[in-house]
């Protein structure tokens, strides 16, 4: 019923990308995201979408499970753009009733509309190749410099892991709740706003107290093997650079070398 | 009220890589009024088989008949097919979230829109057939302990009075005093109102004592659908698949291999007793 939320999942597969040291892909995506900001013209989207579409080759992850990553987000981006369309300021192109279509409106609109789509993708790129441990684990050491500004950068990276790991079994006790209420009756679709806020509240009790028993267990779990924060603690994967991350960040800086330098190019629209 | 499974089969994950075939083409009739034992290994497909019964999940192909309507048709009522077919899922008591224990049996009647006076009674009904006293009505659910609360769980499902109920897991996690209160009371239930009831569970020892027709499913499949006597001559096939006989049909094969003319297909402890009398005392003395 809930399973479609792809925000934060993993797809199995055996790819550089996969294999890559989750810092790389941390910094790679926040790069690219920033060139998307850089960008000021066509050319420098056609260079964008020519790189994603070639990561996104490499990683093996099928096109559809962004797409899958989209659909939540679509209602963002139609908003963006409609405001964009009508509110900018400029050449009027059309014109009905009090709106106006501007030339610089309909370029920015799709200009946004672009940038989004490019940045979600982008991210949930990220998300797919990469397992939610690995990816706390590339931003605590990511973090790490932030320790001397006494920022609990271990803390941080704990609470992420098991926030990441907790959303799946949250998503499958919702469903297994949903479920059971539903065999007594309960009907979730009919009646107006608030009868359905109301015909909630069946799910949601049980479903805190869930998370919360939980949590308990976790944390007596925890407790039980002597767990004390950061200090001191080894990993039993250390996180090491190898050649394909030298190679990453090669291609990476070419990047966004091209996209400052399509900055430059004036092209008459 | 026979409900009818013609071909039912049903995928996980269907048209992808990760399809998993939970349901084979399985065909049953579960005629009015019997005590049906589901039993099967874990991930042999029967939480998927009984969500099927009230039509929380459809089957990918195939179809269900209750009282002679398709479950699946556009316009057949789901919520009064919930009704007539309670499900009692595993760990029911997880679904408990009103403020007392009264209220909380009264959501599933007060979904089928009936009159305050009637959702009472029926609550009241339920409470009492599973056994919870009076001076529990109006603690918090949570305050109970573990037996007590799914035992407000079941009657959550009671209350809307089924006519075929469905428990999946009914005894799992609890203790071995807990276990038979909770199947001692579903017999009594059983006895009391003529339903049918379903009884899903992967151990033998559990369902063996109280069920005239057992159900063994494999991978999907129906492996065996027989009484419990006739299923539990092939405790040699059903070890195969994880799953074991009761203890006394070890026992008596045993006893027979070793040259006693012991019946071998008793099912229950008692039966196993008179039938070990009754031939030890037939030798005579020398």
């Amino acid at each position: 019923m809930i399973r479609d939320i792809t925000l934060g999942q993993y797809y199995q597969a055996d790819s550089v990308i996969h294999r890559m040291d989750p810092r790389t892909k941390i910094v790679g995506t926040i790069a690219f995201i920033v060139s998307l900001f850089l960008i000021k013209n066509i050319i420098g989207y056609a260079a964008a979408a020519v790189f994603l579409a070639a990561v996104i080759l490499i990683s093996k992850v099928p096109f559809r499970y962004m797409v899958k990553g989209m659909k939540a987000v679509v209602f963002l981006l139609l908003i963006t753009v409609v405001f964009n369309m009508f509110l900018t300021p400029g050449e009027v192109l059309v014109s009905f009733w009090k709106f106006r279509i501007t030339k610089e409106g309909l370029r920015q609109a799709v200009f946004m509309a672009l940038r989004l789509s490019f940045l979600i993708i982008g991210s949930s790129l990220m998300t797919l190749t990469t397992t939610p441990n690995n990816l706390t684990d590339g931003l605590e050491k990511l973090m790490k410099p932030l320790k001397i500004l006494r920022v609990p950068v271990h803390e941080i990276a704990m609470i992420m892991s098991i926030a990441l790991r907790f959303i799946p079994i949250l998503l499958d006790e919702t469903d297994k709740i949903m479920k059971a209420q539903l065999a007594r009756g309960a009907d979730f679709e009919s009646g107006n706003l608030i009868k359905k806020a109301k015909s909630m509240v069946p799910i949601l009790v049980p479903l805190f107290i869930s998370a919360f028993r939980r949590a308990n267990d976790l944390a007596m779990a925890m407790e039980a093997r002597c767990y004390r924060g950061g200090e001191h603690r080894t990993k039993m994967k250390p996180l090491r650079y190898r050649g394909r991350d030298l190679t990453a960040y090669l291609t990476l800086a070419a990047f966004v070398a091209v996209i400052v330098m399509t900055r430059r190019i004036i092209l008459p629209f | 009220m026979t409900m009818i499974l013609d071909h039912v089969s049903h995928a996980y994950e269907s048209g992808t890589a990760m399809q998993v075939m939970a349901l084979d083409n399985i065909s049953l009739v579960i005629p009015d009024g019997q005590f049906i034992g589901l039993i099967g290994h874990t991930g042999s497909g029967k939480s998927t088989l009984v969500q099927h019964l009230n039509g929380l999940l459809a089957p990918t192909s195939g179809n269900i008949y209750y009282d002679g309507r398709d479950i699946h048709d556009e316009d057949y009522p789901k919520k009064e097919l919930r009704s007539k077919v309670g499900l009692v899922f595993q760990y029911p008591e997880h679904q408990l979230f009103e403020v007392d224990v009264f209220k909380d049996v009264c959501f599933g009647p007060k979904n089928l829109g009936l009159s305050q006076k009637e959702i009472e009674l029926r609550a009241y009904e339920a409470l009492k057939l599973v056994g919870i006293e009076d001076e529990y009505f109006y603690q918090s659910p949570f305050d109970l302990s573990g037996g007590q609360k799914r035992r407000v769980a079941i009657a959550g499902v009671l209350a809307m009075k089924p006519q075929v109920l469905i428990l999946d897991e009914p005894t799992a996690g609890l203790d071995p005093k807990g276990r038979d209160e909770i199947l001692k009371q579903i017999a009594a239930l059983k006895a009391k109102t003529g339903i049918t009831v379903i009884l899903v569970s992967h151990s033998m020892e559990d369902v063996a004592e109280y069920v005239e027709r057992l159900i063994v499913m494999n991978r999907g499949r129906v492996l065996y659908d027989d009484t419990p006597s006739a299923v539990f001559a092939h405790y040699e096939e059903l070890e195969k698949i994880g799953l074991a006989a009761p203890q006394v049909t070890y026992v008596m094969n045993e006893l027979a291999k070793a040259g006693f003319a012991v019946r071998t297909d008793v099912t229950t402890i008692e039966e196993a007793c008179d039938e070990i009398l009754r031939v030890v005392s037939s030798v005579p003395f020398e």
